[in-house]
Order: structure tokens, then sequence, then C-alpha cells
């Protein structure tokens, strides 16, 4: 009896310290989260100083940074749940081209409304999602390579259906698609000295709901925390007792469902669908997420650091185009030095975490 | 039951019938005949090979196989890199297609420096060559240093590249679009008099070259071991990062030399649509060269046949009249087959029923 109550001693002990070191990892999330969050306050206060006159210092332009991403926001958010899981998804810049080309279609030609068109953007994101989970999470094919062909079987469909750039001409969606929130008390005096309301997107509110809805998902909920420990270690999970590959599928499914959302979004803010819409967006919600702190290899990760993520990388293409540089490669170039930077880091401390163990 | 008899009655041919479905060659081979008929049963005279003259009066060859295994080049050259890389890093490098186009860039500026339409070449070809080759060679050390110095998985270590090539290659040139005299076309095309597309000779040489090199020195068998478990190898005296690197590198230099020829075809580069979706078919071709996507032992003559059966598919849907953008549409349901067969899932239900037969047929026999 005696020995057996050591080793429940020791095993509580155990338990205690592993504890313990689960607590330092989670503190290295925190710390990955305040590094994004001051990396984007400095970058904004030094815009405003060096680049205030060319519209950083208007109140209007933080607005329109939220704007600008409302799509990339709600992208970025499902890569990083399936980032968390420690896996990817390259896929979302298809399946978004498809999307706003596939809805132009059906606006334009067959009369569908507001409501069909979002029940239909879902549709696709959630099919890209199930079919590239199943194959991920059932048959054990590697992310990437699958992921790689949605991407290209996004864009391929949308060569099948409508070669050309195409816009929306329904004027209902147009309509809905105009409107602003006017927020009052808040704005700028122009040159004229008359006062103007600062004006937010609808979408941008869709996509702050969206964050704190993904937020407490993953933190409160039993789902939410199998995400985190999938990716930690699959088969310490496994181990646990929990469906190591449902709770993949349910990640790729999860994520396809925003990118479907997003893709829903970004037709809202754009109005425009091409074969090359959206080149490079998955790219950048990876860029974002891996700027706000989520590991690649997994288990770690925080939205709102997402979410500054995104806020982070918009800032920097504003100041690439305010500082004048007409040349059209300077975006991309930089976005992606910012997350050969941000790789590197992660690398960096991974193999320092690994040494110290 | 029927399957029971042929086993008893042709114990012979049985195995040997057996053996060639098992090899590892049978997919590419199958694939690349069936493709082969397809195209004779849609257009008869698909094997056709006959004499022209091209616009200045030279003589070429004529044919749709000489089309294919001209415009097979770069596919080919990429993939024998792709092999390697994919065999000891367990991964893909996807920023082959924007490379080119950076290769394709330098290769542009040094031949037309800063004018449009330059009357002559302000360098010479071979300059232009090395020169690419070395922007090439310098991409694939960027991330071969990533994978083997900072464990980065190569998909996620060539995104960098993948997304920011085509904007250096549009740098490298300046934002223009220049065309180079026709003397800088002989290396796509063809060279006056000589009626073998230069292609053609180029893969050709660079095949040789890859069979002496995996021939004679170590490299095959340092990077399957690497591949296989760099652990061990590491145990056994071999330095997995620097053999990593080296892969990543001679894919770089391959990559350099599918450029030139591209860059070459034309005469001209526009960095955002050369090779569109080319990884796609690079990886294809390793893939259905009967190699494991997740490394360890490779089989060169694979890709190569992998390669070509990709160009066969692609000229037979470009004869179909389907839309450029729209072919990786047919691809991408193909490589996910492809990758779901091989897939450990799969392949154990499959031995499953396996099993099952050769119980039925042992039960048979006791029965008998």
């Amino acid at each position: 009896m005696q020995s057996l109550n050591n080793i429940q001693g020791a095993g509580s002990g155990g338990v205690f310290q592993s504890k313990l070191k689960r607590k330092e990892s989670l503190t290295d999330t925190a710390f990955l989260l305040t590094i994004t969050i001051t990396l984007f306050i400095v970058i904004y206060i030094l815009s405003i100083v060096f680049l205030g006159d060319k519209g950083f210092n208007k109140i209007q332009m933080f607005f329109n940074l939220f704007n600008e991403n409302a799509a990339l926001i709600v992208i970025a958010c499902g890569l990083s749940i399936v980032m968390i899981t420690g896996s990817i998804d390259i896929s979302v810049g298809g399946s978004t081209a498809l999307i706003c080309t596939v809805c132009i279609v059906c606006l334009n030609k067959h009369g569908f409304n507001f409501f069909t068109v979002l029940i239909l953007a879902l549709t696709i994101g959630l099919a890209f999602g199930a079919v590239q989970g199943f194959l991920i999470a059932y048959l054990e094919m590697q992310p990437f390579i699958v992921t790689l062909a949605g991407m290209f079987l996004g864009r391929g469909l949308v060569a099948l259906i409508e070669v050309n750039q195409i816009q929306v001409n329904n004027a209902g969606f147009e309509k809905l698609s105009a409107a602003r929130i006017q927020i009052p008390f808040l704005g700028d005096i122009n040159r004229k000295g008359v006062f103007i309301q600062s004006k937010l997107e609808y979408g941008v509110i869709i996509a702050l709901i969206i964050v704190c809805l993904i937020y407490c998902l993953l933190k409160k909920t039993k789902l939410g925390r199998s995400f985190y420990a999938v990716g930690g270690n699959s088969q310490s999970a496994l181990m646990l007792g929990i469906n190591v590959r449902r709770t993949r599928f349910y990640a790729h499914l999860l994520c396809g469902l925003l990118a479907g959302i997003g893709g829903f979004l970004y037709l809202f803010h754009t109005r425009s669908g091409s074969v090359q819409q959206a080149t490079g967006l998955e790219m950048d919600a990876i860029a974002a997420s891996i700027i706000g702190g989520t590991l690649l290899t997994g288990g770690v990760g925080n939205i709102f650091g997402t979410l500054f993520g995104v806020l982070t990388s918009g800032i920097v293409l504003l100041i690439v185009t305010a500082i004048g540089s007409q040349d059209p490669w300077w975006p991309q170039i930089t976005r992606a030095a910012m997350l050969c930077f941000f790789i590197v880091l992660q690398s960096i401390i991974c193999s320092r975490k690994k040494s110290k163990n | 039951m029927f399957r029971m008899n042929h086993q008893i009655d042709n114990g012979r041919l049985v195995p040997a019938f057996k053996a060639f479905v098992r090899h590892r060659l049978f997919i590419p081979i199958a694939f690349l005949s069936f493709l082969l008929l397809l195209n004779i049963f849609i257009n008869p005279g698909f094997l056709r090979i006959s004499l022209g003259r091209d616009s200045s009066g030279n003589p070429v060859l004529i044919g749709n196989i000489i089309n294919i295994l001209n415009n097979a080049t770069e596919l080919v050259i990429l993939a024998i890199g792709m092999t390697l890389v994919t065999a000891s890093s367990k991964g893909q490098d996807i920023s082959v297609g924007a490379t080119v186009a950076i290769v394709g860039g330098v290769v542009m500026r040094v031949l037309c420096g800063s004018e449009t339409q330059p009357a002559v070449l302000h360098a010479s070809v071979f300059v232009a060559l090395l020169l690419g080759c070395l922007a090439g060679m310098a991409c694939g050390a960027f991330n071969g240093i990533l994978v083997s110095k900072f464990n980065i998985q190569p998909m996620v270590a060539t995104l960098i590249l993948f997304t920011a090539g085509r904007s250096i290659g549009s740098m490298a040139m300046g934002g223009l679009k220049p065309k180079a005299v026709s003397s800088f076309g002989y290396y796509g095309n063809f060279i006056p008099g000589f009626p073998i597309p230069t292609p053609i000779l180029i893969t050709i040489a660079m095949v040789t070259v890859t069979c002496l090199a995996l021939k004679k020195t170590n490299l095959g068998l340092y990077t399957k071991a690497v591949g296989i478990n760099d652990k061990a190898s590491s145990l056994n005296g071999l330095n997995p990062a620097r053999i990593k690197f080296m892969t990543f590198v001679i894919l770089g230099f391959c990559v350099g030399i599918a450029g030139f020829v591209q860059s070459s075809r034309v005469q001209t580069v526009n960095p955002y649509t050369i090779v569109p979706s080319i990884e796609m078919d690079v990886i294809l071709a390793v893939a259905l060269g009967g190699n494991s996507l997740g490394g360890g032992k490779f089989n060169m003559t694979g890709s190569i046949i992998g390669a070509y059966t990709i160009q066969t598919l692609t000229s037979m849907l470009t004869t179909l009249n389907v839309n450029t953008n729209a072919v990786p549409v047919f691809k991408a349901v193909i490589i996910i087959m492809l990758v779901a067969i091989q897939t450990p899932v799969v392949k154990s239900f499959f031995s499953n029923m396996d099993v099952f037969s050769k119980r039925a047929v042992s039960d048979g026999k006791e029965r008998c």
C-alpha cells in the first residue's frame, strides 16, 4: 500500500513538473505575442513620426488598415488553427479566387441574391476543407502536396469557368458592399477645415467577431485544447484519448469554412474576379500567422497574435507604397523578407528549447 | 474462384506478371503507354515525323513526338534535381518556377543590358549561361541553408522564394521586357543547318552527366542514406546537412540550365508568366516515377519517364483545346490519386485484400 502511495506521489510530482513546463511554454507564447504587439506599435509610431504628412497621422488610415485586410484576418485565423495542429494549407488563395469567380457569375448571370451567394461561398470553402481534411487526416497524405494540388485546382477551375476578369454588376450587392459604418466623434479635419467622420466597412465587424469566436474556441473548448495537444505531440495526444485524426479533420474543415467566409469578404471588398485574383494570399496569411507567434511545428499560437501579424504586414506594405517606390515588386519582396526573418527566428527559438531540454 | 484456378494452372506465368506489376517502373511506363495509345487514337498521324523547313529555310524535324521531346526539356532537367532534393530532404522545392524567372531575368539583363531591343548582345551567351547558373545555385544555396542548417521543412523554406522569386526576376530586369537578337534563340530552338532541336541535345547531355555522376560517384548512395535515416548516416560518418545542402545546389544548377533554355526559346522573358505552375509538374513527375514523396530511395529513370509523361499529357490537353490556365485541374486530380495510392493507409488496405485472397487460396487447397 505504502509503495503504491509512493508511486502515486512520484506520479503526481511528475505531473506537477510537467505542468510547470507547460506553463513555461505558455509564457513563451505570451512572449511571442508581446513581441508582435510591440513591433506593430513601434512601427506605427515610427510611421506617424516620419511619414505623418503622407497620411499616417490620420485616424482613417488606421481604419483603412482594417478595411483592406478584413478578408486576410479571417483567412489567417483559419491558417493559424491548421498550423497549431501542425499541418498547413496553401490552397486558400485558389479557393478565394474560385469563390469570387463563381459568386460573380451567379450574381450577374443567374440573378442570385446576397444570401444565396454567401451560402455558395461557404459551401465552396467547406468542400475544399472537407476533401483536403479527409485526404490529410484519414489517408495520411502530406498536407503540403494535397493543398498545393488544391491551390492549382482552384485556379484551374476559375479558368474553366471564366478566362477574363469580371466585375459584379448586381445592383443590390453593390449597394450593400458600398455601405459603410460612420463612426461618430472620430475623424479627421481635411484641408478646408471640414470634419469628416471615419468610415469602417461591415466586413471588418464580421472579421473581428470571428477573431473573438475563434479565441473562445481555442481557449475554452475541448476541441480547441485538442488542437494544441495534437500539434504539440500527436503521439501523447493519442495516448491521452484524443481522436487525432478527427481533430486534424476538424481543423482543416474549420480552415475551409473560414476560407469561405474570407473569400466572401474578399469579394465583398473588391467586387471583381479573375484567374490572378488573390495571388499570394496563402503566403500572406501564413506570414501573418508566423509573425503573430504561431509555430510552424505546431502546438504554439495565439489568435490575437495572428490579428496583429496581419496588421503589422499591412502597415509595412502601406509604408513601402508611401515611400514612393512605384516598382511593383517591392511589396512581395518585403513580405518574403519579413517571412524569412520570422521563420529563421522561430527555428532558432525551437533549437534553443531543444538544447535546454 | 477464377483467380484461384488461374494461379494453379499458370503457376509460372503469374509470378512473372506480378513481378512486372510490382516493378518500380511499372506505373510510369504503363501510364506513358496509355497516354501514347490515347493520343494515337485521337490523332492517327501522331507518330509521324517529317523533315520540313523553318521560316529561314533551314531543315528541321517536325512531328508530335519531336515536339514533346523538345518541350519536356525543362521538366526533365528540373525533375533530375527535384528527385535528389526529395530523396535527401523528405520534401519538395516549390520555388523552382519562381527561380526559373530569376534566372531568366538575370540572363536577359546580362544579354540586353537596359535596352529593350538591342541590336547586338551585350555579353557572350556563355557568360549569360554562367551567371544564370550562378543565380540559380545561389537560390538553391539559400533554400539549402534554411533546410539543412535551420531544420525548416523544405516546402515552408522554399515558400519564401516561391512568392518573392517572380518579383525578384522582374527587379533583375529593371521592369523592362527586352527582346534579344535571334542568335540567342539557337539554344532554345534550332542551330541553323542542324535538324534536331537544340533542347533535345541539352537534355541528352544533362541525362548523361547525371547517369555518370550516379554511377561513378557516391552521390546516389549518400543521398539515399541521408533520406532514409539521417541520424544513422551521420553515425556512419556522413554529414547530412552538407549532403542536403548539396542536393539543393544541384537543383539550383538544374534550374539555371532550364531557365536558360526557357528564356532562349522566345528570346524574351515575362517573369510573372514564365513556366506557370511548373513546380506542380515537376513534383508530379517525381511522384509518377514511382518515388516516394517522403524521401529515401529514388529512381532517376522513373522521374525522367514521368517528366515525359507529363509533357505528353499537357500536349494532349492542348490538342483538345483545353485552356492553358485550366490544365492544372487535370494534373491536380492525377497527383492526388497517385499520392493517395502511395499512402500507407491505402497500401495496407490493398495488402489486407491480398492476404484475404491468399487465405482463400490456401483454404481452397486444403479442401482439395
